[in-house]
């Protein structure tokens, strides 16, 4: 480690400096019992203005969306909109508590319902349920309720699930969790699903199919009709990962498609802050079969002779509660405020803008990096970070991306590409962005032909050089001390 | 003299004893390992089934057991220097010792000629 290294606030300490000067007590005083004090919590000791300085300076080292162009592949790191931010914070919302009597907050009811109901219309499902709090959690959530729905129909047998071999890793994660077992199937030369690895295990022991339409590769599922018939056909459920909406909102309905049930990803598709800089959102939609086993509560509108009102209930077969109150709620209106801003014809120019900037980035980046499906793609595209001849690897590559202030993409993802680098622009980027980072890796490219080791010991630039990953894996120190250094 | 397989485990005879591992090509396929998960000692394992992972900073691998048979011992030594079996995939970086079930299984194996054809080939 090298450069600017920022002292911890341990080290900053000096003894008896304060925050804050309280005034003198004029009440009279007791000694804290001896019991409740340590002498060895050694807490920093710094004024006000060291505190501020010191993590406003951490703060300038960190990268977001904000700060550069973020390609991260299966990520959709987008523009979230500030707007969506005040919105949120407003206090009816921010300030509402999840314990109060549905009669006083009928306007955050509606909210949710409302979405509820577009993220059914934009899916093409029957029903939504907010809960879910992120992707993965999704994921398991529709696992249950295919397993809900089997179980239902006294079925107990079913107790594979088909996943591609270009799956997101939470897909067999999921799998597992849920008491499945996940069963891997091959992709073809296309990149789509091997067919007939399709047709070869679908028996009345798979319970259901994890599909990611547009796949891990960018590119969209070819034989998506004949993958669903087939699994429907051998009395199987039909999973989307929804992570990549963001090619299709607008566009296409996955379950117009013929899915049961999906995640959407409200923090990627619908621009609620995400890569630490808040929390996710994984609502999931199912078709008609499936949606008494959504998890609750879902938020329904009943009109009667008392007038209209919305009131939270359970579905009738509902899987039960997976999160705590209404899930991510802050999340919720955040992507209410999106989608009613964008409506339907802007949530469809938003998918092609996407697809159009990652078909732009393929082609003016397929000379200089092996693209290996180079075919149309959609709202991204992988590529070998591996120059030929020169030893620079992805990772090389993605380091020196950080010289040129730009953060790297996705690397050794999908695992079906060796040192894969996957590339994802999103719609919010314009176009002197996307060419500033094609003349950044054509630059890389050059230089690791003439210049190797340039390239394989960056970064150069950044507040510390390449950090020692396999080191940190294997001796993991959570403390920003040594422990000899501590007292 | 040891036995492969194409999803890159050795196995090496000693009686009736098997002691299996991932192969030098794989090793530097998968880089520098950082965590090594190891079946338990008595687990029944058969032909095929996940015996083991291995983790790099890249990614998480299944090892798969070679033959059926019974595990008679893991490698303790991986749990605090999984990286042995970067430097020694076929020595001390070893994974687990069998016991076989079935000793006609070790016909279905590759020798040394047809696995190295099968690594030239990626």
């Amino acid at each position: 480690m090298t450069g600017n290294k920022i002292p911890t606030v341990y080290e900053l300490s000096v003894p008896d400096r304060h925050g804050v000067d309280l005034p003198a007590p004029d009440v009279p005083q007791t000694a804290l019992p001896t019991e409740g004090l340590r002498a060895d919590c050694d807490l920093p000791e710094l004024s006000q203005l060291d505190v501020v300085r010191h993590y406003l300076a951490l703060s300038q080292l960190n990268f977001g969306v904000d700060s550069g162009f973020y390609p991260l592949g299966s990520c959709t790191m987008k523009f979230n909109p500030k707007v969506n931010e005040q919105i949120a914070r407003l206090p009816g919302f921010a300030e509402a508590h999840p314990l109060q009597e549905s009669e006083t907050v009928q306007g955050n009811l509606a909210l949710m319902f409302e979405l509820q109901q577009w993220l059914a219309e934009i899916g093409g499902f029957a029903g939504v349920s907010l809960q879910p709090a992120a992707g993965a959690h999704g994921e398991f959530t529709g696992l249950l309720m295919t397993r809900a729905y089997h179980h239902a129909r006294g079925d107990l047998k079913r107790t594979r699930i088909l996943i591609p071999d270009s799956a997101h890793g939470t897909n067999p994660a999921s799998t597992t969790m849920a008491g499945f077992t996940a069963v891997e199937l091959p992709s073809d030369a296309r990149g789509n699903i091997d067919l007939e690895a399709v047709r070869v295990a679908c028996d009345d022991t798979v319970a259901g199919i994890m599909i990611t339409n547009p796949n891990t590769l960018g590119l969209f599922e070819e034989h998506i009709d004949a993958v669903v018939q087939l699994v429907r056909a051998c009395g199987g459920l039909v999973y989307g990962d929804g992570a990549n909406m963001n090619a299709l909102a607008g566009i296409a309905r996955p379950g117009d498609l013929g899915f049961d049930v999906m995640h959407f990803n409200l923090h990627k598709t619908f621009s609620t802050p995400h890569g630490g800089g808040g929390p996710g959102s994984g609502p999931v939609g199912a078709s008609a079969r499936l949606k008494e086993f959504l998890p609750g509560p879902v938020v329904e509108f009943t009109r009667d002779a008392q007038g209209a009102r919305y009131d939270l209930a359970m579905p009738d077969k509902s899987i039960g509660r997976v999160a705590t109150f209404s899930g991510n709620f802050g999340m919720l209106v955040r992507a209410y405020a999106y989608i009613r801003q964008h409506g339907t014809k802007g949530l469809r120019e938003n998918s092609e803008h996407a697809v159009l900037n990652a078909n732009y980035l393929r082609v003016k980046l397929r000379d200089a990096f092996t693209v290996p499906f180079d075919r149309i793609n959609m709202h991204e595209f992988v590529c070998s970070g591996a120059i030929d001849g020169t030893g620079v690897r992805a990772l090389d590559v993605s380091k020196r991306l950080l010289d040129y202030g730009f953060h790297p993409p996705t690397n050794y993802f999908p695992l079906i590409v060796p040192e894969a680098l996957m590339i994802e622009p999103t719609e919010t980027e314009a176009k002197p962005t996307l060419d500033a980072f094609v003349a950044a890796m054509q630059a890389i490219a050059k230089e690791a032909r003439e210049n190797p080791a340039l390239v394989k010991e960056a970064p150069h630039q950044t507040p510390v050089r390449r950090l020692d990953e396999v080191k940190a894996a294997r001796e993991l120190v959570l403390t920003d001390r040594a422990k000899s250094e501590a007292p | 003299m040891l036995k492969y397989t194409n999803d890159h485990e050795w196995l090496r005879m000693d009686g009736d004893v098997a002691t299996i591992g991932i192969t030098p090509f794989a090793q530097e396929k998968l880089g520098d390992l950082v965590f090594v998960e190891l079946p338990g000692v008595g687990m029944k394992l058969s032909k095929g089934t996940v015996a083991a992972t291995v983790e790099s900073v890249k990614a998480a691998s299944d090892v798969y057991a070679p033959v059926s048979g019974d595990v008679l011992a893991v490698n303790e030594k991986l749990t605090g220097e999984p990286g042995l079996v970067n430097a020694d995939p076929t020595g001390d970086g070893w994974l687990f010792k069998m016991k076989l079930a079935d000793v006609a299984e070790l016909d279905t194996l590759l020798d040394e000629r047809a696995y190295s054809a099968l690594t030239t080939s990626h």
